[in-house]
């Protein structure tokens, strides 16, 4: 019962990074092996930001909910102006140049943030008990044993991260931003046809993917902390989700996080972490070599 | 004796019939044309024939063997050569390098190599690299290539698209010198040429086949008249 | 002999007179160099003469390493042996791995190489009893004994990874101008029209892998009995990073590329960690740099302004 629920604070802010990453796939073709940074830039900023404005906690925590994803979300797209669009996102040139922005971003964090891991407060956090259900002399009895407890902290992560997930479907389905990302997905040359300005919706959509990461980087701070070498599980856990789930498919992202997020918990029980890892990526290597259209997909025709 | 025959050959994209149940034969050194409007099927047809697309249904056997199976390169080596609608050659390498690949394959030598580039007319520009060539040209160049094979079935798909009036001309002279030993199947819009080199012509419309006859009786056949018009 | 031939010869003479001219920490420097710049060949086999581009070879060269140092350790194998075994760990791990990369192409075979090298060095990790994990493991100077030559001194170390990067280079080179080799460079150039003349691209590629992983794993191997360690840090991302990185400063699809690409870049991360801690930055901006200005790196600049027979 506890497990499922750090499984789901897992899945929850691991939905949010691989839905930037799917986001950025989908709609660019582009295979954004910078991400993690972008959500270690997330958390590092938030951090700043938390420790510059002092007073409560919750206000530090409020601005940085703002700050980080924006911050994160220029700085992406000033990136897809200035480099990816001057290679014409070349599915391989891209890879390598995002490596190379990946290197820059962590060692230039290095350089000002330094190595250490700092924490961010949550805004709030009380510790609330869990009620448990047991065969008692009695029948059937519901107490509070003790240690089973999370917070509301925990509980807020994975309600916001259900917000923003919803505000993510409605901005793709619902609104003329969305309407025109699918266009632009769907066919980049007729979209130009059409008078979509590609140029400047890659920029956004390379932008708003970054900003997804960062956002759920600055809701994990308070339970992890801030590090400069944070990026690289996120950015291998994003992979293993967009891949599972299939390529640039939302709903399957959403899917195979809520999968990977409950089960990386449960698979711990059972092996070393280090054997759960490897299992995870041989998994998605086969995946891709046999079904690339994902666990959840169809085969496009 | 055919060569070349298909038995019911089919194939669907997503529930569209490209190609319908079509039984074909191609009688060894025969120059055959494939006509018929946009969209018939026709290079749907050849594609299958090389194994560059598999059939949904229905079989196809060369030189008396039954390829269906068989994945392209096997086909080729059992002495196919294919040409590409679209100009497909090797852009950074040397126009002898490009007909190079194809004679090493085929196992022919290094004569075979000068002698094809010189039967396309472009024996004075072997050390150029292939990317240098107009569309044309690159065009010639891929006939050279199939010419370097040595085929015994040598599959034209709109070899004469983007040549000049004379390049047709000697393109015509060309598969007509083949005649009788290499057998010659040209998908081909060009009527002229058609007209000019074809033993026999198939029709195909909307993905099965229309007519089948000598140049005379193809052009007066009301159905295929009525075919091109249709959709002209 | 052709000019190409004389060139390569060249470079190989002058490497073997630079010994009698560096000093000593240099001497130490370039021989790491050659031994790294064999690693990049085997790269280069690969993404420079077939067009894939592996971000996984970091396993081939941990392949070698651990496939030398793991059986002198534990079973106590002589030098040679354990050489021969280092290659064979590389080349069949290589053809396990090309045969299901291989069903996938662009991006997908990136991602695949990628996957499957982080399970192995994950895999390293997990075995830490015998490989020690992150920490890794010297091999004693009694075991770095190679025909009864002495390899852990600066002179003999110096010649004996000449040898490796030597033998790597000529065979490159002659690969390049064999048939096998220029199809290839076909497959590279255009896939679907070697296929349509008669070519089996995908067991030549698989024969890309395998020769590429062999030369790979052949650098690990060196790489550990020249310089007597093995560790997990060999088998990390950061090493198949680094040979995507050399081969393309230096210039993808030149048999000399590598080396350059090599020499350039350790001498760069040599400088700039002499600065900072954040040297890795370095290797980010090249890295965005060349993707943006040079694509075609030192080597493949000189061919196309310079000589067009550069092979």
């Amino acid at each position: 019962m506890l497990a499922a629920l750090e499984g789901a604070v897992t899945a929850a802010v691991l939905a949010l990074t691989a839905i930037g990453l799917s986001l950025v796939f989908g709609v660019m073709r582009v295979v954004n092996v910078a991400h993690g940074e972008f959500y270690m830039l997330g958390a590092v900023i938030a951090w700043s930001v938390a420790t510059s404005l002092g007073g409560h906690p919750a206000i530090g925590f409020a601005a940085a909910l703002v700050i980080a994803p924006v911050v994160v979300g220029l700085l992406a797209a000033a990136a897809d102006m200035t480099i990816l669009k001057r290679i014409n996102y070349d599915p391989e040139r891209t890879i390598v140049a995002t490596i190379g922005l990946l290197y820059i971003i962590q060692q230039v964090t290095l350089m000002t943030y330094g190595p250490e891991a700092r924490p961010v407060e949550p805004p709030f956090n009380h510790r609330l008990a869990l009620p448990w259900v047991e065969w008692g002399e009695q029948g059937l009895a519901l107490y509070w044993p003790w240690g089973l407890s999370t917070t509301s902290y925990k509980l807020a992560v994975i309600g916001a991260a259900i917000v923003v997930l919803l505000g993510v479907w409605v901005m793709m389905t619902r609104t003329k931003i969305g309407l025109i990302m699918r266009a632009t997905q769907l066919d980049r040359d007729m979209a130009q046809a059409f008078g979509i300005p590609v140029e400047r919706v890659y920029a956004i959509v390379f932008g708003i993917g970054a900003g997804l990461a960062a956002l759920g980087a600055v809701l994990i701070v308070p339970i992890q902390q801030a590090y400069y070498l944070m990026g690289a599980d996120p950015l291998l856990l994003s992979f293993i989700v967009v891949i599972i789930g299939g390529l640039g498919s939302l709903p399957g992202t959403v899917l195979a996080a809520l999968l990977i997020g409950m089960s990386d918990g449960i698979i711990s029980v059972f092996f070393s972490p280090t054997l759960a890892k490897i299992l995870a990526t041989l998994l998605v290597a086969l995946v891709l070599v046999f079904r690339p259209q994902g666990l959840f997909g169809t085969r496009a025709a | 004796m055919s060569i070349l025959s298909t038995r019911g050959l089919s194939r669907n994209f997503a529930g569209l019939r490209a190609v319908h149940d079509v039984d074909f034969d191609l009688p060894k050194g025969q120059v055959r044309a494939l006509i018929g409007p946009n969209g018939a099927g026709k290079t749907t047809f050849v594609s299958m024939l090389c194994g560059r697309i598999r059939q949904s249904s229905g079989s196809v056997s060369f030189d008396g063997q039954d390829i269906g199976r068989l994945p392209a390169h096997k086909r080729i080596r059992l002495g196919m050569a294919y040409t590409f609608q679209i100009t497909s050659v090797f852009q950074r390498l040397s126009l002898h390098e490009n007909v190079a690949l194809a004679a090493r394959r085929a196992g022919t030598d290094e004569g075979a190599v000068a002698d094809a580039l010189s039967r396309v007319g472009l024996a004075d520009r072997t050390d150029q690299v292939a990317g240098d060539l107009s569309y044309g040209h690159q065009r010639l160049l891929e006939i050279a290539m199939g010419l370097a094979q040595a085929p015994k079935l040598l599959i034209l798909d709109e070899p004469t698209q983007g040549l000049a009036e004379s390049e047709v001309l000697a393109f015509n002279a060309l598969v007509r010198a083949l005649a009788g030993n290499t057998t010659v199947l040209l998908i081909e819009h060009n009527m002229d040429v058609v007209m000019a080199v074809a033993d026999r012509i198939t029709v195909l419309n909307f993905g099965e086949v229309l007519a089948e006859g000598t140049p005379e009786q193809v052009r007066a056949n009301p159905d295929v008249q009525s075919a091109y018009l249709g959709t002209a | 002999m052709s000019r190409a031939v004389a060139l390569h010869l060249g470079l190989i003479a002058a490497l073997f007179a630079a010994q009698f001219v560096l000093p000593t920490y240099h001497q130490g420097n370039v021989a790491r160099i050659m031994v790294l710049a064999t690693y990049a060949i085997g790269y280069n086999v690969l993404f420079g003469y077939t067009g894939l581009l592996s971000l996984g070879h970091a396993m081939f060269f941990a392949a070698g390493l651990y496939g030398l140092a793991l059986p002198i350790q534990h079973l106590g194998w002589g030098a040679g042996p354990a050489l021969l075994s280092g290659v064979a760990a590389g080349a069949l791990l290589a053809l396990v791995v090309g045969l299901l990369a291989l069903r996938t192409i662009g991006v997908a075979f990136m991602i695949v190489t990628l996957m499957f090298s982080q399970a192995f060095y994950l895999s390293v990790l997990l075995a830490g009893t015998w490989t020690r994990g992150d920490e890794g493991f010297v091999i004693p100077a009694a075991k770095q004994v190679l025909f009864g030559i002495d390899l852990a001194t600066p002179t003999t170390r110096y010649f004996a990874a000449l040898a490796l990067f030597s033998l790597a280079l000529l065979a490159t080179l002659a690969l390049v101008r064999h048939p096998f080799g220029k199809t290839l460079i076909a497959i590279r150039e255009n896939e679907e029209r070697a296929r349509m003349l008669g070519y089996d691209t995908f067991r030549h590629k698989l024969g890309a892998v395998v020769i590429s992983g062999a030369i790979s794993a052949g650098a690990g191997a060196g790489f550990a009995l020249l310089f007597g360690y093995a560790g997990a840090t060999f088998a990390s991302v950061q090493y198949s990073i680094f040979p995507l990185l050399w081969v393309l400063l230096g210039g993808a699809g030149t048999v000399i590329g590598p080396l350059i690409g090599t020499l350039f870049i350790f001498y760069l991360i040599d400088y700039a960690s002499g600065l900072t801690d954040a040297y890795m930055a370095v290797v980010g901006v090249v890295l965005v740099a060349l993707t943006l200005f040079a694509p075609q790196g030192i080597a493949g600049e000189l061919r196309r302004r310079v000589w067009k027979g550069l092979p």
